[in-house]
């Protein structure tokens, strides 16, 4: 609940112009699952790419350059090669796969994947003590990564 | 799939001329040696072991990087290495004695040790690596303090000897004591997937050795050139601090330098290197 509201916050302060009626936050250990996609928002509200660009490049939010290479950010120095490349992505696959491989990389790839859940809670054993019980990225903030995205198409 | 995709990614960094530090994923095809000496920077893989052949850190390093560790005039770590003989020399303690007082030459007594370190301490019942041993003698041996964790001159005289095995291949003894379940549970230790991030050693210097982690190439995360100096902190960097960074990358708690978990880890992380050259002090970025 508490969460919810943080979010809500979050989603009304960063999209002052879109969504008014966001809806509820799904919490991590209640996101469904099917057939390899999360059909529904996460947070209840739409994404926004621009944002998601933002959430995408941030070393302390998804830090996703650590791994993969976006042409569509030529200015940022060094794309890690750990995953494929990400141009395209939007071409391969719906939005609600993409949602389901941020949100848990595991429940897409398989336990053996070294892609971070980003909206999950089976983590690693001894996890810092400031981020125990928190996932990665806050609902909305995976809903504006799943934006960007699927922007990106050739 | 993994490998498919893998596949995609290396082909787009060569297309699309990223700023990548360098746009091949794998490690030179080099030789190293220093004062005369040929270092082993590539071997066969010990049994058990993913790989065919097992690559010193060197290798995956940039070209002024690696020039760096080539000549011992250049090496800014060889400072700390003399500092280390200035150590090893110095009369200290209760006891009146230097490490030379009962060892003498260093250059005689500790050639090719420390290539065979952790090694079993029977006193206490547990692998001992250089540092301890360092510790030991100090306590014991000294009627001094054991060094607090990453004092300088505990770096200093730790490179010092590490250094007198200089080109000698690293070799453990399993055998002793109980070295052999304290391997397996730093192979457990390496497999874990640890904090937030979810991230096992293995997961980085395992099935991503050669790859690009944001500017960083991917070594296997080998034991043989520490400790070594790191040209972005301009200082020594022990094993264990290095251990302890990349656990804390992965979001966890971090345990304490030569807690029972880390001395695992160092003993099956060293073994992994078996057969590469000592390189101490080698060069990072
Ligand atoms: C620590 C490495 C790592 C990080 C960080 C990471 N990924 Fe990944 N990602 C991977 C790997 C590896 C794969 C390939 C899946 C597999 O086979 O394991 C992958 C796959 C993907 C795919 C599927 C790509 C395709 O073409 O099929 C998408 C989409 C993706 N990641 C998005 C992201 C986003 C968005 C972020 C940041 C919020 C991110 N990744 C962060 C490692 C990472
Ligand atoms: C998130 C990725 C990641 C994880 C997980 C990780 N490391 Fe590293 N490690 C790095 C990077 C990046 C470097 C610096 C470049 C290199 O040498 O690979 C490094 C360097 C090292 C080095 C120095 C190698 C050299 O030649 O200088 C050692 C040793 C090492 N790691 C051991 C470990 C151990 C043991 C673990 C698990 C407890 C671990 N690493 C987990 C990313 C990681």
């Amino acid at each position: 609940m508490k969460l919810a509201k943080i979010s809500l916050a979050a989603a009304v302060f960063m999209l002052p112009a879109s969504i008014a009626s966001a809806g509820d936050v799904v919490p991590p250990d209640e996101v469904m699952y099917e057939d390899f996609t999360v059909e529904a928002s996460l947070s209840g509200a739409s994404g926004n790419p621009d944002n998601g660009a933002e959430i995408f490049k941030n070393r302390k939010l998804g830090n996703c350059l650590a791994c993969h290479i976006n042409s569509a950010m030529q200015e940022e120095l060094f794309h890690g090669t750990v995953g494929p490349s990400l141009d395209d992505v939007g071409s391969r696959w719906e939005p609600a796969q993409l949602r389901a491989i941020v949100a848990d990389a595991k429940e897409m790839f398989g336990e053996q994947t070294v892609m971070p859940g980003f909206y999950s809670l089976s983590v690693g054993v001894n996890v810092a003590e400031d981020r125990v019980g928190k996932t990665i990225l806050r609902a909305q903030q995976v809903e504006d990564v799943v934006a960007y995205l699927a922007t990106l198409k050739e | 799939m993994n490998r498919k995709l893998a596949a995609i990614g290396a082909g787009a960094v060569l297309a699309c001329a990223l700023a990548l530090p360098a746009a091949l994923a794998e490690p030179v095809e080099e030789t190293l040696s220093i004062d005369g000496v040929e270092m082993t920077t590539r071997t066969k893989a010990a049994e058990g072991l993913p790989f065919d052949d097992v690559l010193s850190g060197w290798l995956f390093r940039e070209a002024e990087t690696r020039a760096l560790e080539a000549d011992s005039f250049e090496n800014p770590g060889m400072l700390y290495v003399e500092r280390g003989e200035e150590i090893w020399n110095t009369v200290e303690g209760a006891a009146g004695k230097s490490c030379a007082s009962c060892h003498d030459d260093a250059a005689e007594s500790m050639a090719g040790v420390a290539a065979h370190y952790p090694t079993w301490d029977a006193d206490s019942e547990r692998p001992i690596n250089i540092e301890l041993q360092i510790d030991k003698c100090r306590v014991e041996q000294m009627g001094l303090e054991p060094y607090k964790f990453d004092a300088g001159e505990q770096k200093a005289l730790t490179t010092f000897i590490k250094h007198q095995s200089l080109g000698e291949p690293v070799e453990l003894d399993l055998g002793e004591g109980q070295m052999q379940s304290w391997w397996e549970h730093g192979k457990e230790r390496y497999y874990l997937r640890t904090g937030q991030l979810n991230l096992a050693c293995a997961s980085c210097h395992e099935a991503n050795s050669g790859q690009h982690i944001r500017a960083d190439h991917l070594s296997q995360g080998q034991a043989n050139g520490f400790p070594t100096y790191r040209l972005k902190q301009a200082n020594m960097v022990s094993l264990h601090n290095r251990f302890r960074g990349c656990i804390r990358d992965t979001r966890a708690e971090f345990p304490d330098a030569f807690s029972d978990e880390l001395m695992a880890l160092e003993v099956y992380v060293t073994w992994r290197g078996t057969g590469l050259s000592v390189e101490t002090p080698a060069v990072r970025q």
